[in-house]
């Protein structure tokens, strides 16, 4: 009996990883690999670009995921969080000669100090109150950012000239100058807050947080310190936003505070919403909604506008009907219609003799 | 042993407890009362969910009141819910280490710890890794009080564990909240409405009305107190 208790223990289970998890783990790197080399390959630059914005924002997504799906904490302010982590790169990509990797990850750092310091009061709100708290700051943000502006090469601690007849762009890596291999960079930054995501998630976080969202009471009497876990969660959102933002400033090479309008914060809630917010995909999907389909429709000619539209019809459904999201309903409907389509097709013809 | 000495809890301008004064000595024991006698706010002020207006509360010689919430369930207060909260999309052996994990044993004594937990409730049948949303009401109940009795719990907290199980279910339950003293040196204290369970579980029962203590000692002669039986059980 112990014996069998034992071995179905899922800490030694996920020390020998099962099957369908091996071959989901498989089924991801070959799908990484695939973008990394083959997908530039594909597209054209302007796609090229576009998929750097996806990468970009499937780590804004990723974070606000974390936030709602795994904690429960609705935050409607992550674009002013981006754009903190955006301002922090671009000041030391021009003020320092540092390697970018490491300008990344002080504005990752940066942009979690400051998460934190608007989680310590906004975290004793939840739910509606927290969102608007959160609102109200990244209307702050932008009110402050359409003052002094992100930086532009120029001298002093916000580094705006704004005489410059002649404004140099943001420097990439120089090993990722050109678009495909920045989109290639961009990706594996990606894929590492993923990774980092995923370690949280399968670990003690994760399990505190799961007892959080579902019921604070019973975290705090399982001895979990909810306060801290929650900050916690607060503070990783903040790092992989403000990491996303180093990024994104050297994929535009241009950063203007009318990029970051504070009710773009709102249609990320609602993208990350309709992607999924119970699974990693799901950030995927919901940047793919929020950055690939405006460009396929500005490609056709087509506004991007109406997608407002088609997001709020895509939150109604998410929240009537498929609560965990395209991520989740996706391979279930296909799954269901590949059955319908068997028994369509073993089911004899009729008028056929058995 | 738990002493607590004119604990009194208002909400706003109701009074839930009102200079309440009780002793606990070992083993199980019934806390009973009619609706709103405070019986669960009792519990909330052990686990420090909510802050008495006056009072103290010492268990085993340790001023309770002074530990923050999460500290006193690692300390070893640990409680079941009236409405049953195991982590539904954890497993069985997750929700019960959760508590656990923050002991400073090493990962083998833990890991055994956990898996005496659950066996201890009966629910060896289970697989440790199973969904709880998988299991029925009966086995999240008991993923629960596995869940307050692993490890060193010092005192167990029973809030009405058998509310809407089945008979066979909740025998069974009573077979393990019987068990917990031995198990596991806790005191444990049971509320609930099924006078068979309190009977059945403990020696000694005290009976909460309005918020101050009524009658206590030891159970067949508390069931059978005039004032318990106007107040809460009716007339026979």
């Amino acid at each position: 009996m112990r014996d069998t208790l034992i071995r179905a223990d899922p800490r030694n289970a996920s020390r020998n990883a099962s099957r369908p998890q091996l071959i989901r783990m498989a089924i991801t790197a070959i799908l990484v690999l695939f973008v990394l080399f083959a997908l530039p390959q594909l597209l054209s630059l302007y796609y090229i670009d576009t998929m750097t914005q996806v990468a970009v924002y499937s780590m804004v997504t990723l974070a606000l995921g974390v936030l709602v799906g795994r904690v429960g904490l609705v935050s409607l302010g992550q674009v002013a969080v981006l754009a903190i982590g955006a301002w922090v790169a671009a000041r030391l990509l021009f003020a320092t000669t540092q390697p970018y990797p490491l300008v990344l990850l002080e504005a990752g750092l940066i942009t979690m100090a400051a998460g934190v310091l608007i989680g310590l009061p906004a975290l004793r709100l939840r739910g509606l109150y927290l969102a608007l708290i959160t609102l109200m700051f990244a209307g702050a943000i932008t009110v402050v950012l359409a003052t002094v502006n992100f930086p532009n090469g120029g001298h002093g601690f916000t580094g705006y000239n704004g005489s410059l007849v002649h404004i140099p762009p943001i420097r990439r890596p120089s090993i990722a100058s050109g678009d495909p291999a920045y989109f290639r960079y961009s990706v594996i930054v990606a894929t590492l807050m993923f990774l980092l995501v995923f370690a949280h998630i399968k670990t003690r976080p994760g399990r505190a947080w799961a007892a959080i969202r579902q019921s604070e009471p019973a975290a705090l009497a399982a001895g979990i310190n909810t306060w801290l876990y929650k900050l916690w969660a607060f503070a990783l959102a903040s790092f992989i936003t403000g990491v996303a933002g180093g990024v994104l400033a050297g994929a535009v090479h241009y950063l203007y505070s009318i990029g970051f309008p504070t009710q773009d914060s709102i249609t990320l809630l609602a993208v990350t919403l309709m992607g999924g917010v119970y699974s990693m995909w799901g950030a995927v999907v919901a940047a793919l909604l929020y950055q690939f389909l405006p460009a396929l429709l500005n490609n056709w000619g087509v506004s991007a506008d109406w997608l407002i539209i088609l997001f709020g019809l895509g939150v109604l459904q998410v929240l009537t009907t498929a609560p965990a999201g395209l991520a989740d309903q996706v391979p279930k409907d296909l799954a269901r219609l590949g059955r319908l389509l068997r028994r369509r097709l073993r089911k004899p013809a009729p008028g056929s003799t058995e | 042993m738990i002493e607590v000495t004119g604990l009194t809890v208002r909400y706003g301008g109701v009074t839930s407890l009102d200079d309440m004064n009780l002793t606990f000595e070992q083993g199980t024991c019934g806390l009973i009362g009619p609706n709103g006698a405070g019986k669960t706010t009792f519990f909330n002020v052990l686990s420090g969910f909510v802050r008495p207006a006056a009072g103290t509360v010492r268990a085993f010689g340790v001023d309770l009141l002074s530990m923050a919430h999460f500290r006193r369930a690692r300390w070893g207060v640990r409680r079941t819910f009236q409405t049953e909260q195991a982590i539904e999309e954890l497993s069985v052996f997750d929700n019960v280490a959760m508590v656990h994990e923050h002991s400073k044993l090493g990962a083998a004594t833990r890991r055994k710890d956990v898996l005496d937990a659950i066996e201890f409730t009966g629910l060896g049948a289970v697989a440790p890794d199973a969904k709880v949303r998988t299991l029925t009401a009966g086995q999240r109940r008991l993923v629960e009080v596995a869940r307050a009795v692993v490890g060193r719990p010092r005192l167990v907290l029973l809030d009405e564990p058998a509310a809407g199980l089945p008979d066979e279910e909740s025998s069974r339950l009573a077979d393990v909240i019987r068990g917990i003293p031995e198990h596991t040196g806790a005191l444990t204290i049971l509320v609930d409405h099924d006078m068979s369970l309190v009977s059945a579980c403990c020696a000694t029962t005290a009976v909460l009305d309005f918020g101050a203590l009524i009658a206590s000692g030891p159970t067949a002669a508390v069931l059978r107190d005039d004032a318990v039986i106007r107040a809460y059980l009716g007339v026979a």
